[in-house]
């Protein structure tokens, strides 16, 4: 195998490095401020201070109040919790839930545990680019649906949501709203209050902090379960020693990203654009697949049609470069990705599927080298693939 | 996810293309489960496996099983063909990740796709 000097990371929708500011933050907190957050003594004083600027820095950041902040073991913990912990604590009121049909696994798991137990879900459609329509959402809400959540931005293709509207619309029926913003915060402007929502997940990964820490912002007087008892933590909402440094790096990381958010934003989709824009140019037989509009900066998901995605991210992997793909085949089942199927986007394209998503240090040359070996890639397996020879036997025959 | 020996064959993979004086084709699998496995063989009167090609529009499992299946059979009898089992595939190839051990079954079953097409097709008609 050829020596690979160049490494292109382009999978930041997955996670992204923690960002070196954000590692100096959190280091007093692994071994000179080590104190339990719950300990009244100075040791465990000094890290709750650390977890009460945190959450202060946080709430701000996204327009909530300090007390309307719990921190989770990350965005899968808290889009667990906003569900099951409504639906548990609603449940005679009514045992209806909608969802979007492209939510994140978190959410979709975690529908099917309730549905188990008696709950009704009904999973809204999209149209081509991925977006719900509210006249959807409003025909339906029942008299008995306790909860509606729909993702903010979605992760594989990118497409943000009217969530304002749908918020709207639930609220009108008196019914809540949580939203799934885990790829959206730190990306795009999030203020809870200007999206109207009475829940919100987030996680730090996703914003150059670090792994296994996230939030689920939980507005005054909405009051689901409790999904993790025995401490006092987090308000008695959320048991378990607080992650102190996690806590504290998540707030920094945060910060850093909102105060940077739009000329990082811009650089981002810069990349993004001239990617896509050489993509659609020099290589024939692609589907670009989500909104245009109304879509993450730093995401671009492309079909590469007649080709498997798995293939194709493993032979960019040898060239040392790292996406992701939709294929069923890199999660060992036969179904590809929901999301693309819920857009209407048939089975042979869905799973030659690859999601690019660009970062803060990615550059021009890492662009353009990616779309170079990439047209390689695509060309070499098409070549072997026996549906493109079977289709251009049919336009030969035409 | 996958060895040394996988990664080689599907990024450099043998018999790869259309074989143009193939006798006998072989095609399974379908695109909705993302895997379509098609095998070439030119086969002598004898009974001989003189040349074997493959196209395949699948995961890098899929096309390292095709790579090393039509690299096996290569030379052998039809009869011998007939034999190879996708565990001898697999241990051709090293080992592959658990779910992706139906890539194998793909490949055996389209050399026996191919040898049934020459049997029934080719063959019958050389007869006639």
């Amino acid at each position: 195998m050829d020596k690979i000097n160049r490494r292109v990371y382009l999978d930041h929708a997955a996670t992204t490095p923690l960002d070196k500011d954000v590692l100096q933050a959190m280091l007093p907190y692994f071994s000179d401020t080590f104190g339990n957050a719950n300990s009244i003594h100075a040791f465990g004083s000094a890290a709750a201070l650390g977890v009460d600027g945190a959450r202060r820095t946080i709430a701000k950041l996204l327009g909530a109040k300090p007390t309307e902040i719990y921190f989770t073991s990350g965005g899968t913990e808290a889009d667990n919790w906003a569900l099951k912990g409504t639906a548990y604590a609603k449940k005679d009121k009514g045992k209806h839930i909608i969802v979007s049909s492209v939510e994140h696994a978190a959410l979709t798991a975690s529908c099917a545990q309730l549905e188990k137990q008696g709950f009704s879900v009904t999973y809204l459609p999209v149209n081509a680019a991925g977006l719900v329509s509210p006249a959807e959402l409003s025909a339906a809400l029942r008299d008995d649906t306790i909860l509606v959540s729909v993702m903010l931005a979605n992760n594989e293709v990118g497409t943000i949501q009217p969530i304002r509207e749908l918020a709207r619309i639930a609220h009108e029926k008196g019914v809540l709203f949580h939203t799934d913003a885990v790829q959206a915060v730190g990306s795009i402007p999030v203020n809870v209050a200007e999206l109207g929502v009475d829940m919100l997940s987030f996680s730090a990964h996703k914003f150059y902090g670090p792994k296994g820490v996230g939030a689920l912002y939980i507005k005054s007087g909405v009051k689901p379960e409790k999904f993790m008892i025995g401490g006092h933590q987090e308000r008695t909402m959320r048991g378990g020693t607080t992650n102190v440094p996690a806590v504290v790096g998540m707030a920094a990381a945060m910060e850093k990203a909102v105060t940077h958010l739009t000329e990082n934003a811009q650089k981002i989709a810069a990349l993004r654009d001239r990617f896509v824009q050489r993509v659609e140019n020099e290589i024939e037989f692609v589907r670009y697949n989500g909104d245009r509009e109304n879509r993450l900066p730093q995401n671009a998901n492309f079909s590469f049609e007649f080709i498997e995605g798995e293939s194709l991210l493993l032979n960019l992997d040898l060239c040392g470069i790292a996406c992701s793909s939709g294929s069923a085949c890199s999660s060992g089942s036969l179904e590809p990705s929901h999301v693309l199927l819920a857009m209407g986007i048939e089975h042979a394209v869905a799973h030659g599927s690859i999601r690019f998503t660009f970062g803060k240090d990615n550059t021009q040359e890492d662009v353009d080298y990616t779309v170079d070996k990439l047209k390689e890639t695509v060309g070499k397996l098409r070549a072997i693939s026996p549906l493109f020879a079977e289709f251009k036997q049919g336009v030969q025959n035409v | 996810m996958y060895n040394d020996r996988v990664i080689k064959e599907f990024s450099q993979p043998q018999n790869a293309g259309e074989l143009k004086d193939a006798n006998a084709v072989g095609q399974v699998g379908n695109a909705t489960c993302g895997d379509i496995m098609k095998i070439f063989m030119k086969i002598s009167d004898d009974g001989v496996i003189e040349d074997v090609s493959f196209q395949t529009f699948g995961c890098a499992a899929a096309i390292a099983t095709s790579s090393v299946a039509t690299s096996m059979i290569k030379g052998k009898t039809v009869e011998e063909a007939l034999k190879i089992t996708n565990a001898q595939v697999v241990e051709e190839l090293g080992g592959l990740p658990a779910q992706k051990l139906h890539c194998s079954v793909l490949a055996e079953e389209a050399i026996k796709a191919a040898v049934h097409d020459y049997l029934t097709n080719y063959k019958a008609s050389h007869k006639a």
